[in-house]
C-alpha cells in the first residue's frame, strides 16, 4: 500500500511518499532529515499519538483533572481509550504524574495526571 | 479597604505572570505578589490540557497544565504570594497603587514599587467580523467552548462547524471530536493554514474533518438554536462569491477569529499602546511608556508558543525586580525598532541603549514566504542576519541583536534569498 | 379557571406601562406573553431613544400620546429607579436639499406642539459635536429628545406592577378570547382560560393575530426589521447628543447616538419582511448604515463593533397608531400601528387605556396603598468606595466580578434572577445586569452566568436557555 503522510516534525511540513506493507516499508521518499524518515516510517507502520483529556475527579475544587497518555498510545486505539476515561472517576489527593489508569486497554501506556489536586 | 503592600504586584497568574514572578524573586525582589481572578493559578493554560508547551524551554512536549505547573510550583517555593478569586479593578500607577476586589478581602489596595501587566487577552467575536444571520444560541469561541469543555465537564454541542484554522480551532476540533461530537468542517478565509501543520494532520486528518481554505462564513440560520451555516468561497480580495454558497446543517458554530490583548486596564492608567499589536509598546526590558509598569506575555503582543512569553516575561519579571531595587536608570535613551519589509510588528517596540547586552527582538511578518533572510540594520550597517526556511505570519519570527554598538533606529525587514 | 378584571395580552413596553397604570387602581389584572420573559419583541431591539414628538403626524393619536408622553419621563424614571438622560438631539442639513427642509421640520414640530427647537449655525453644530460632517450647512437642535435602559424600563414597570398586584403569566400564549352577547366572556391560553370582561390587545407583532380571534382583523401587521450595530464604548469617533438624518428623497436616513451605558449606536435599517420572525442581520443593511452614518460622522468606526442586532417593527397596513373599541365586542380594546414610538408613548398610553376602560364601564378607584417607588438592582461598578465596602462586607458575592467588562458582580446577577419577575435565561440576565454587553459579548461571564442560572433555578444545564424555549445554550454535562 501507499501512504502520503505530511511530516510533522518540524515547521516545514515535508510531503513523505511510503510505499510497503503491514510490516516493512519498502519505499519511503520526500523527508529532507533523518528526522523525517523515522517519522515517516512510524506513521505508516504504526501511527501513534499523544492522548489528552479529562477525567472527572472527586473532593478537588475543580470537577475535572487534566490527564495525558504517558506514551504515544496506537492511534487505533484512541477512542477505546476514550470510552474507558469516561467512566472513571479519581478521588484526592491526586499528584502530577500519577497513574490514574495503568496499563490503559491493555497497551502497556500510563493514563497520568498532568494537573495536581490537594 | 484590605490594604496589601508589594515590591512587585503582577497582575495575571497565567504562564506570564508566573514566569515573572519567578524571575523577579530571583534577581532579589523580597515580596512578589501575584493578583489573580481565577481561584487557582496558571491562567489559561490550565484549560489548555494539550501537548505543544515547553518543547524549547524544557525541552520536553508538555500540557499546559504540566507547564504551569512547573512554573507554579517554583514560584510558590520561592515565596512568591498570590491573592486569588480578585478581580484587578484600577491601575494607579502615579501613587504605586492597585484597586482590586474579591470575596474574601473585599476592597482591596495594593501598593507596589513596580507592576507587571500579564492580563493576557480576549477573543475575536461574531460581531467583530460581522457575521450576517440570525442570533441563536450555540455560537462560541473556540476558548469560552474550551473553558466549557475542559474545565467545567460541560457539552456545547454535538454537530459542529468551526471557523478560522488557528490552532486554537484546530485543536478543539480534536477534543470535540474525542468527546464524541461530530466536527463536520473547519472554514479558514485565507488561502493557507493559519495554525501548525501538525495540528492540521492530528486534529482534522486524524478526525475526517475537512478544512476549507479561501472560505468565510456568509450567513447563520436558526431563531433559537444554531440550525447552521452557509459557507462560500471567497475571491482574491475575500470577498464571499454567492454563487459557491452551501449549507452545513449543524448545532453549534466554534469562532477561532483571532486574539486581542486585554488591554482595558493599561488603557485606562493612560499607558501607550501601540496600534498594530493593541498592546503596550516596550522597550527590552519590557517596561511600558510609564517606568513602574512592566508587561508581558498575550497583553503585549499575541503569541504562539508559551516558551517565547516565558523569555519575555522572566526579562519583565527581572527588570521590575530591579526597577523596585532602584537599579534602573530613569529616562535612558532610547531608539525604535521599526518594520521593514515584510514585518507586520516588533516586539520590543523601543530599545534602552543603556543596556549593551543582546537582545533577542520578536516579530511576525505580513505574508508567508519561502527561503528568506531576516535582517537588522541601523545606520544602513547591518548587524544581525538569520536565515529561515520558511516564515508565516501564524509562526513568531526573532533575530538576537547586539544592542552595544546602536545609535540609531534598528530596522528589520526580510530579504528574499535567491538561492539558499 | 383563572378570574380577573382585565387581561392585557402582551408585556413589552406598552403592556407593562398598561398594567402598571391600572395597578394604581383596586381592579386585578393579569398580563400574558407568549415569551419566557417580560419586555416584548420590539421593546427589547430599537434604538433606546424617547422621542418628543418633532416629526409625528400632527393631528393624530399617536402625536398626542408622544408629546404627552416624553415630559412624563423624568418624574417616573426616578420614582422607578430607571437609567435615563436628557441629552437632546441634533438634525445636521449636510446637503441643500437637507438645509431646504430645515424651516419644515420647524413648523410640524409646532403643529405637533413640540415648541422648543431651536436652529443651529454650523459652527454652533460643530462646537456641540465636533465629529459631524463638517459640511454642515446648519440644523436644528431638540433639547428634549432621551435615551433609556430599554430593558430596565420596562423591567421597572412590571417589577411595580407586579408589587402593586398585577399577575404575570409568561410562556404562556393567547389561543382565543370568548365573546358572548356581544360582550368579552374571556381569553383561552395554553395555560387554561381567564375568565374577565376586558382584554387590551397590546401584542404588536401579532395583534392582527389576536384581532382576528374576535373578527376585528380590519388590517395586517408586517413586521419592517430595523438593524443596528452597538460600538465599543472606547470608541474613536463619538457623539454626545442624538444625531439625527433629516430625510432626502431617497433615504430616511440612520442616526447615531450614544446608549445610556456609554457606548455608540448607529442605526436602523427599514425594511419590511414577510416573515414576522426573521431577525437575522444582513450584510445589505449592515453596509448601508455605515454608507448613512458616515454621511452625518464620516469617522464614525464600524471596526469597533461589539454586537450587531435587530428589531422588528410591528408596523400596520394600514399604517397609523389606532386604538380601537367596538359596540359589538364591549370590554376589548385593540391597539395597532404602535411601532417607532411605542418605547416613548407607552407611558401616556397606559393613561390612556385607563380612561378609556373608564369610558368603558370598568370602575377605577384609586389604591390608597399604590406603592409608587421601585428600587432597581444595587449597580456595584456605580457606588462609591463605601458602599461597596459594606456591600461587599454584607454579602461577599458583591465582591466576585462575574462579567469583567463591565465589572457586574455575582451579587447583582442573584438578584437579577431571585427578584420578582426575575431572569431565567441568559438574556434575561443580560437584559438586567449587563452581563454579556461588554467588548467580549459574554466570552468570559457566559460560563459562569450559566451555571449560577443552573444552580438558582435548580435545573441542569442543558435546561438553560439563551432566550426563548428551545434556545437551549449546551447540550449536557460530560462526564
Amino acid at each position: 500500500m501507499k501512504k502520503d503522510i505530511i511530516c510533522t516534525v518540524c515547521p516545514v511540513g515535508c510531503n513523505i511518499t511510503v510505499e510497503g506493507s503491514d510490516d516493512e516499508v519498502t519505499v519511503i521518499e520526500g523527508y529532507s532529515c533523518k528526522r523525517g524518515k523515522e517519522y515517516g516510517s512510524q506513521e505508516f507502520l504504526h501511527p501513534v499519538r499523544i492522548l489528552t483529556t479529562t477525567v472527572k475527579i472527586e473532593g478537588a475544587a475543580e470537577e475535572l483533572l487534566p490527564v495525558r497518555s504517558e506514551q504515544p498510545l496506537p492511534k487505533e486505539l484512541i477512542m477505546d481509550c476514550m470510552k474507558v476515561i469516561s467512566h472513571t472517576v479519581v478521588k484526592t489527593p491526586v499528584r502530577r504524574y500519577d497513574a490514574v489508569i495503568p496499563n490503559i486497554c491493555n497497551s502497556g501506556v500510563d493514563i497520568v495526571a498532568t494537573g495536581s489536586f490537594e | 479597604m484590605y490594604e496589601v503592600t508589594c515590591d512587585v504586584a503582577i497582575i495575571g497568574g497565567g504562564p506570564a505572570g508566573l514566569s515573572a514572578a519567578v524571575a523577579a524573586k530571583k534577581e532579589g525582589a523580597e515580596k512578589v505578589l501575584i493578583i489573580e481572578r481565577d481561584k487557582n493559578i496558571g491562567g489559561i493554560l490550565q484549560q489548555c490540557i494539550h501537548p505543544g508547551f515547553g518543547l524549547s524551554y524544557f525541552k520536553q512536549e508538555l500540557t499546559g497544565p504540566e507547564y504551569a505547573g512547573r512554573f507554579g510550583e517554583e514560584a510558590l517555593k520561592l515565596g512568591v504570594e498570590v491573592l486569588r478569586d480578585s478581580m484587578v479593578l484600577e491601575i494607579d500607577p502615579g501613587n504605586q497603587m492597585i484597586v482590586c476586589v474579591s470575596s474574601e478581602n473585599g476592597m482591596t489596595k495594593v501598593t507596589a514599587d513596580s507592576i507587571v501587566l500579564a492580563m493576557g487577552c480576549r477573543e475575536k467575536t461574531r460581531a467583530n467580523i460581522r457575521i450576517p444571520g440570525t442570533r441563536p444560541a450555540g455560537i462560541y469561541t473556540a476558548g469560552a467552548a474550551q473553558r466549557l469543555v475542559n474545565r467545567q465537564n460541560i457539552m456545547v454541542g454535538k454537530n459542529v462547524v468551526i471557523l478560522g484554522s488557528g490552532d486554537i480551532g484546530m485543536i478543539m476540533a480534536r477534543r470535540m471530536s474525542l468527546e464524541g461530537a461530530k466536527v463536520l468542517a473547519v472554514i479558514e478565509i485565507m488561502d493557507f493554514l493559519a495554525g501548525l501543520t501538525r495540528n492540521k494532520v492530528q486534529c482534522l486528518d486524524d478526525f475526517g474533518i475537512p478544512l476549507k481554505l479561501s472560505h468565510t462564513i456568509t450567513g447563520i440560520v436558526g431563531n433559537e438554536r444554531v440550525e447552521g451555516v452557509y459557507v462560500a468561497q471567497v475571491d482574491e480580495n475575500k470577498k464571499p462569491r454567492k454563487e459557491t454558497e452551501e449549507f452545513i446543517a449543524c448545532d453549534t458554530l466554534l469562532l477561532s477569529v483571532g486574539l486581542l490583548p486585554e488591554n482595558e486596564l493599561t488603557r485606562k492608567a493612560q499607558i501607550s499602546i501601540s496600534d498594530v499589536t493593541n498592546g503596550p509598546d516596550v522597550n527590552q526590558y519590557m517596561q511600558t511608556s510609564i517606568p513602574s509598569v512592566f508587561a508581558c506575555g498575550n497583553v503585549v503582543h499575541v503569541n504562539d508558543l508559551v516558551d517565547n512569553v516565558t523569555v519575555e516575561s522572566m526579562q519583565a519579571g527581572k527588570h521590575a525586580a530591579r526597577y523596585a531595587m532602584d537599579k534602573i536608570s530613569d529616562n535612558p535613551k532610547e531608539i525604535q525598532c521599526v518594520t521593514g519589509n515584510n514585518v507586520r510588528y516588533l516586539c520590543p517596540q523601543r530599545l534602552r541603549l543603556d543596556d549593551q547586552g543582546k537582545v533577542k527582538l520578536f516579530f511576525r511578518v505580513l505574508a508567508p514566504e519561502a527561503d528568506v533572510r531576516l535582517q537588522a540594520k541601523s545606520n544602513g550597517r547591518i548587524i544581525a542576519v538569520k536565515k529561515e526556511r520558511l516564515v508565516n505570519p501564524g509562526e513568531m519570527c526573532s533575530i538576537q541583536i547586539p544592542v552595544g554598538e546602536l545609535d540609531s533606529d534598528v530596522v528589520v525587514e526580510v530579504i528574499k534569498e535567491a538561492v539558499f | 379557571m383563572l378570574k380577573t378584571d382585565v387581561v392585557v395580552i402582551g408585556a413589552g413596553a406598552v403592556g407593562c406601562a398598561i398594567a402598571r397604570e391600572l395597578s394604581k387602581y383596586q381592579v386585578q389584572v393579569i398580563v400574558v406573553d407568549k415569551n419566557d420573559d417580560i419586555g416584548g419583541d420590539a421593546s427589547k431591539s430599537n434604538s433606546a431613544i424617547i422621542h418628543t414628538g418633532y416629526d409625528a403626524a400632527p393631528g393624530t393619536l399617536e402625536s398626542e400620546l408622544v408629546v404627552a408622553a416624553n415630559p412624563m419621563f423624568s418624574q417616573l424614571v426616578k420614582e422607578l429607579d430607571i437609567p435615563f438622560e436628557e441629552i437632546g438631539a441634533i438634525l445636521p442639513a449636510i446637503t441643500q436639499e437637507q438645509f431646504d427642509q430645515l424651516p419644515a421640520i420647524k413648523e410640524k414640530a409646532f403643529k405637533n406642539r413640540v415648541y422648543d427647537i431651536e436652529y443651529l449655525t454650523k459652527e454652533e453644530i460643530l462646537a456641540m459635536e465636533p465629529n459631524i460632517n463638517p459640511e454642515v450647512k446648519a440644523g436644528l437642535y431638540i433639547p428634549r429628545e432621551s435615551i433609556i435602559d430599554p430593558f430596565i424600563y420596562v423591567q421597572a414597570l412590571a417589577e411595580n406592577a407586579n408589587e402593586n398586584g398585577v399577575d404575570f403569566l409568561l410562556n404562556t400564549k393567547v389561543t382565543g378570547i370568548q365573546v358572548e352577547n356581544q360582550k368579552i366572556k374571556g381569553v383561552e391560553t395554553t395555560g387554561g382560560t381567564i375568565e374577565t370582561k376586558y382584554v387590551i390587545n397590546a401584542a404588536a407583532l401579532y395583534c392582527d393575530e389576536i384581532a382576528a380571534m374576535v373578527g376585528k382583523n380590519e388590517y395586517k401587521v408586517v413586521a419592517r426589521r430595523g438593524e443596528f450595530f452597538i460600538l465599543d464604548k472606547n470608541t474613536s469617533c463619538q457623539v454626545k447628543h442624538i444625531v439625527l438624518p433629516i430625510p432626502t428623497k431617497v433615504t430616511k436616513g440612520k442616526l447615531m447616538c450614544p446608549t445610556i451605558h456609554g457606548n455608540m449606536l448607529v442605526g436602523p435599517t427599514a425594511e419590511d419582511l414577510e416573515d414576522k420572525t426573521d431577525k437575522s442581520v444582513t450584510a445589505a443593511g449592515l453596509e448601508s448604515i455605515i454608507a448613512d452614518v458616515k454621511r452625518l460622522v464620516p469617522n464614525v468606526n464600524v471596526r469597533d463593533t461589539i454586537t450587531q442586532y435587530s428589531g422588528l417593527r410591528p408596523n400596520r397596513n394600514p399604517e397609523g397608531l389606532h386604538v380601537d373599541v367596538y359596540d359589538d365586542v364591549a370590554g376589548y380594546v385593540n391597539l395597532s400601528g404602535v411601532r417607532s414610538t411605542g418605547l416613548t408613548l407607552s407611558v401616556s398610553m397606559g393613561v390612556y387605556i385607563a380612561q378609556l376602560l373608564m369610558k368603558c364601564g370598568l370602575n377605577l378607584v384609586y389604591k390608597e396603598d399604590f406603592k409608587n417607588t421601585r428600587q432597581g438592582i444595587n449597580i456595584f461598578h456605580q457606588m462609591t468606595a463605601g458602599e461597596q465596602e459594606a456591600i461587599i462586607r454584607e454579602n461577599p458575592r458583591y465582591g466576585n466580578i462575574i462579567c469583567r467588562c463591565e465589572t457586574i458582580t455575582e451579587g447583582e446577577i442573584l438578584d437579577a434572577i431571585r427578584r420578582p419577575l426575575g431572569a431565567r435565561s441568559m438574556d434575561a440576565v443580560k437584559r438586567r445586569v449587563r452581563a454579556g454587553m461588554g467588548r467580549c459579548q459574554s466570552g468570559f461571564c457566559g460560563p459562569k452566568v450559566l451555571e449560577i442560572l443552573a444552580e438558582e433555578l435548580s435545573i441542569p444545564v442543558e435546561q438553560i436557555n439563551k432566550n426563548i424555549g428551545g434556545s437551549y445554550m449546551v447540550s449536557g454535562k460530560m462526564k
